[in-house]
């Protein structure tokens, strides 16, 4: 408490004052005690295996439903005598935020079933004849615990300084909502379980909350998969690219700027995340081409070149197997497309080229200029968004250099430290870079490029 | 080419006949023929509360549509068997009592289940029917069980104490008798032992079995207490659960195809011969069933043995003909390192990584650290298999192989893998 500003200080009292005004001058009248507690119990047991089971992921938590039956079964009194019952919660917290999370749940608690009673729902068990206008008044409840809940959380965050009113960032409302919808359908069972109370009582909140649990359980299982496969791509992508030393890194900062470019275009989540894959293995393909053809310092035939402009196609056929890469396979087959349809593998132009191939093309070659070559030093990013720009129309897409130059001003961008070889790796370096506009590769028979 | 014709026919019709082992066709004959007794029965005992069969029977096809798959192939459908539990256990719809017998909670289910399932088969998903029969088998006990025996023996009125304790019991031995039929059926697909079967069974299946179980006595709890619309409201909870499943079993198989499409990276490279890695995976996979290795297990020695030449990758020149089994000792040893430390690198695979690093050890191991685990020791037999034998389906060369491996086992492979080895050759039922 003491580390708290004055004005959290001051605010934190004034919660739990009213929470415990609320509770000591409330009227008990017509409360059975036995389903307060057994609902507090469960309230509570509830929560403290959703804690547990909760591994550091912040996410809603079911038990809701325990305490907004309260609200039907117990009253706007009985509803915050069960929302404060959750600071006896197991789990590591100081006593100032148990009580302070006790309060705030029984402020929410008590307003909910003030508007319930309000709006003519009536407290007890449910008949058959209360549906389904029962409905309404609950739901309003729920929906009034959900904004209490927040407030109070909100304006503890705002005297801490934690949240400030950020502008110029558009607001993400997207996860916001499906949490508020999640959580108001776990609140929506509260009123279920006080229906069915009369039969199955506690038994009820048990076999609601148990495959709810078993579900969280399941997405918890899901998140760490879903992390460790992450690990696993990205490990494998790097070991492909050990192949030469200077372009360690490269599909990892391609991919990186390929899901700031995608964000920036305003593109939704999922999309985003596809893009980073596509710009992760973009240059997958890159293992079928001879070393001898990637490292080679002088003119290359027609063949080695054909060999290296054959890259994406052995990149798709190497991933197209791989079930959620539909959109990155585009990018992965097309990164090497021009807008003016001079690049390869199929000379597609302008709007014909993917959209996360456009994408990806300017990322590419992005981190290729930033980066130091055995042959040149890395560019500045002001150079190499110049040179960017130089080639908008002809290889390019403006929309997404631009969208790349917004995002770089804004979260700004590292580029890799210049890198020195191992003296006895000598052989592993690449004298050219496929990638890299300012020095074309160099075709015999051809003039220029 | 034309050389390789038939022994891949004959592999196909040994796929055949692995389809229809004993214990399936028992099951799916148990199944169908309790379906077709009690749609007799029904048809002429007569049927009741026909709004109540309805509401159960669209809920259980509708479940049955949305199915899903878990790992391992695992077919389920939540919300069907929930449901057909629910209908199984009904004693009161609102408070008015039903007297439908367990003869009718099973004819619905079976229509229920066919009509979901119609539409799957019309766009080609036809289902795996072991699990299809298992679903409808299940209900069959549960509702005999129940129908016949509980209600006649529980006193229904007053308290609910007594029917929930009997509900959660059943749902328990349900769950556990679910299991082992599922163990029996996948020891026999893949010739392993039933009791590790079944414990894999449990890991994969009891928590959604438990959910399932928990909804099936919420719903039927539910329907006496609000009538037919407490169906709908606590069917929610487990919808949730399953998608929860879903997309655990989507991200599985997600990253089992990266892993599989990477591994491949090997061979576009010109590293190794191409399919090596898939092949020593499948052979490395009925190995390690063959010795009673536990899903999990397998799950990881299929990583490493499609990752086992990974390490090739940070070679300057590739080996020729890319079989490691040739190149010399010292060489294999770093290969098998290098490839280890890229897994180890992911923070995730450890063990995985362990299998890879220790592949080309000699079975009684050369270190301080003791023998290599079960999976190094089948990767090695496999991958010196694969390169021996190369893409060649030729029976005389298996056999002329394994006696070659067989005249290292005093030191360098192990005996009984590769005695495991033999027979998973033998046998036509193994995927191999």
């Amino acid at each position: 408490m003491r580390s708290l500003p004055v004005s959290a200080r001051f605010y934190v009292s004034i919660v739990i004052l009213a929470a415990a005004a609320v509770m000591v001058f409330g009227s008990y009248d017509g409360i059975d005690p036995g389903t307060l507690i057994v609902i507090a119990l469960l309230f509570v047991s509830a929560e403290s295996i959703g804690t547990l089971v909760d591994k550091g992921r912040t996410g809603i938590s079911p038990s809701s439903a325990a305490s907004l039956a309260a609200i039907v079964l117990c009253g706007p009194v009985g509803a915050a005598v069960v929302g404060f019952a959750s600071c006896l919660v197991l789990r590591r917290q100081s006593l100032v935020k148990r009580l302070f999370n006790g309060a705030q749940f029984a402020l929410a608690g008590y307003a909910a079933g003030q508007v319930f009673v309000l709006l003519g729902g009536e407290v007890g068990v449910p008949g058959q004849e209360a549906f389904p206008w029962i409905v309404l008044p609950f739901t309003v409840a729920v929906l009034l615990h959900a904004i209490v809940n927040s407030v109070l959380i909100g304006t503890l965050m705002w005297c801490l300084g934690v949240v400030r009113f950020q502008r110029g960032r558009r607001f993400r409302w997207r996860p916001l909502a499906t949490l508020e919808l999640s959580s108001a359908g776990y609140g929506m069972l509260g009123l279920f379980i006080a229906a069915i109370w009369a039969d199955a009582g506690a038994f009820a909140i048990v076999l609601v909350l148990l495959p709810l649990f078993i579900a969280r359980w399941a997405f918890d299982q899901c998140v760490a998969e879903q992390r460790a496969h992450e690990a696993t791509l990205a490990t494998l992508c790097q070991a492909v690219e050990t192949k030469d030393y200077y372009t360690r890194g490269h599909c990892m900062r391609v991919s990186k700027a390929a899901g700031m470019i995608a964000q920036e275009l305003g593109m939704h989540a999922e999309r985003v995340q596809t893009i980073r894959y596509g710009g992760m293995l973009h240059d997958v393909g890159k293992l079928g081409v001879p070393t001898k053809v990637l490292q080679k310092s002088g003119r290359l035939t027609e063949e080695e070149f054909a060999a290296i402009q054959l890259h994406p196609m052995r990149g798709y056929e190497i991933v197209r197997e791989i079930g959620f890469l539909d959109d990155a396979l585009a990018a992965i087959m097309h990164h090497h497309e021009r807008m003016d349809g001079r690049g390869y593998p199929m000379g597609l132009a302008g709007e014909e080229i993917p959209e996360a191939a456009r994408v990806v093309s300017v990322a590419d070659v992005f981190d290729c200029l930033t980066s130091t070559r055995s042959y040149r030093k890395a560019w500045t990013i002001e150079a190499a968004v110049d040179e960017l720009r130089r080639c908008v129309g002809t290889q390019f897409d403006g929309r997404m250099v631009e969208a790349l130059v917004r995002a770089i001003d804004r979260d700004g961008w590292t580029p890799p430290e210049a890198v020195e070889p191992p003296e006895d790796d000598a052989a592993q370096v690449a004298r050219q870079d496929h990638d890299d506009p300012s020095v074309p590769l160099r075709v015999a028979g051809e003039v220029g490029e | 080419m034309t050389e390789r014709k038939p022994p891949r026919s004959a592999r196909r019709r040994g796929r055949l006949r692995r389809r229809v082992g004993p214990n399936r066709l028992l099951l799916l004959t148990l199944a169908a023929g309790s379906a077709a007794a009690a749609l007799l029965w029904t048809a002429f005992t007569g049927f009741v509360e026909p709004d109540a069969a309805l509401a159960f029977g669209v809920i259980i096809g509708l479940g049955e549509l949305a199915r899903i798959t878990l790992p391992g192939q695992r077919e389920i459908a939540p919300v069907a068997s929930a449901g057909a539990i629910g209908y199984a256990f009904l004693l009161r719809t609102g408070g008015a009592e039903v007297h439908h017998s367990a003869g009718q909670v099973i004819a619905v289910v079976a229509i229920g289940l066919a009509l979901g399932e119609l539409p799957h088969i019309v766009v080609g998903r036809t289902p795996r029917w072991g699990d299809f029969a298992r679903r409808l088998f299940i209900v069959v006990l549960v509702a005999v069980v129940f129908r016949l025996l509980v209600t006649r023996f529980v006193p229904m009125s007053g308290d609910w104490w007594l029917m929930l304790s009997a509900m959660a019991i059943l749902v328990v031995l349900a769950c556990a008798a679910d299991s082992a039929i599922a163990a029996v059926l996948r020891a026999e697909r893949l010739r392993t032992r039933f009791t590790v079967a079944f414990n894999d069974e449990l890991r994969a299946q009891g928590p959604i079995g438990v959910a399932i179980g928990a909804s099936g006595v919420l719903i039927a709890l539910a329907t006496s207490a609000m009538g037919l619309a407490g169906l709908l409201i606590f069917t929610a909870p487990l919808l949730v659960t399953q998608v929860a499943f879903r997309r655990f079993a989507e991200v599985r198989l997600t990253y089992l195809q990266t892993v599989r499409s990477l591994s491949r990276v090997t061979e576009v490279g010109g590293y190794v011969e191409t399919g090596h890695s898939r092949r020593v995976n499948r052979l490395a996979q009925a190995v390690g069933a063959e010795l009673g290795m536990r899903e999990a297990e397998l799950l990881e020695l299929e990583y490493a043995a499609l990752m086992h030449d990974i390490g090739q990758l940070s070679l300057r020149d590739p080996i020729p003909g890319g079989a490691t089994v040739l190149a010399p000792p010292r060489e294999q040893r770093r290969i098998a390192e290098l490839g280890s430390a890229v897994i180890r690198e992911t923070g995730v695979l450890d063990a995985v990584a362990e299998l890879v690093r220790r592949q080309c050890e000699p079975f009684g191991g050369d270190g301080d650290d003791g023998p290599p685990p079960l999976g190094s020791r089948i990767i090695k037999v496999a991958n010196a298999f694969d390169d021996l034998v190369g893409e060649s389906k030729d029976r005389d060369r298996f056999e002329a192989v394994v006696q070659r491996l067989r005249m290292d086992t005093d030191h360098e492979y192990d005996p009984t893998v590769v005695d495991a080895l033999t027979r998973v050759l033998r046998h036509p039922a193994t995927r191999w």
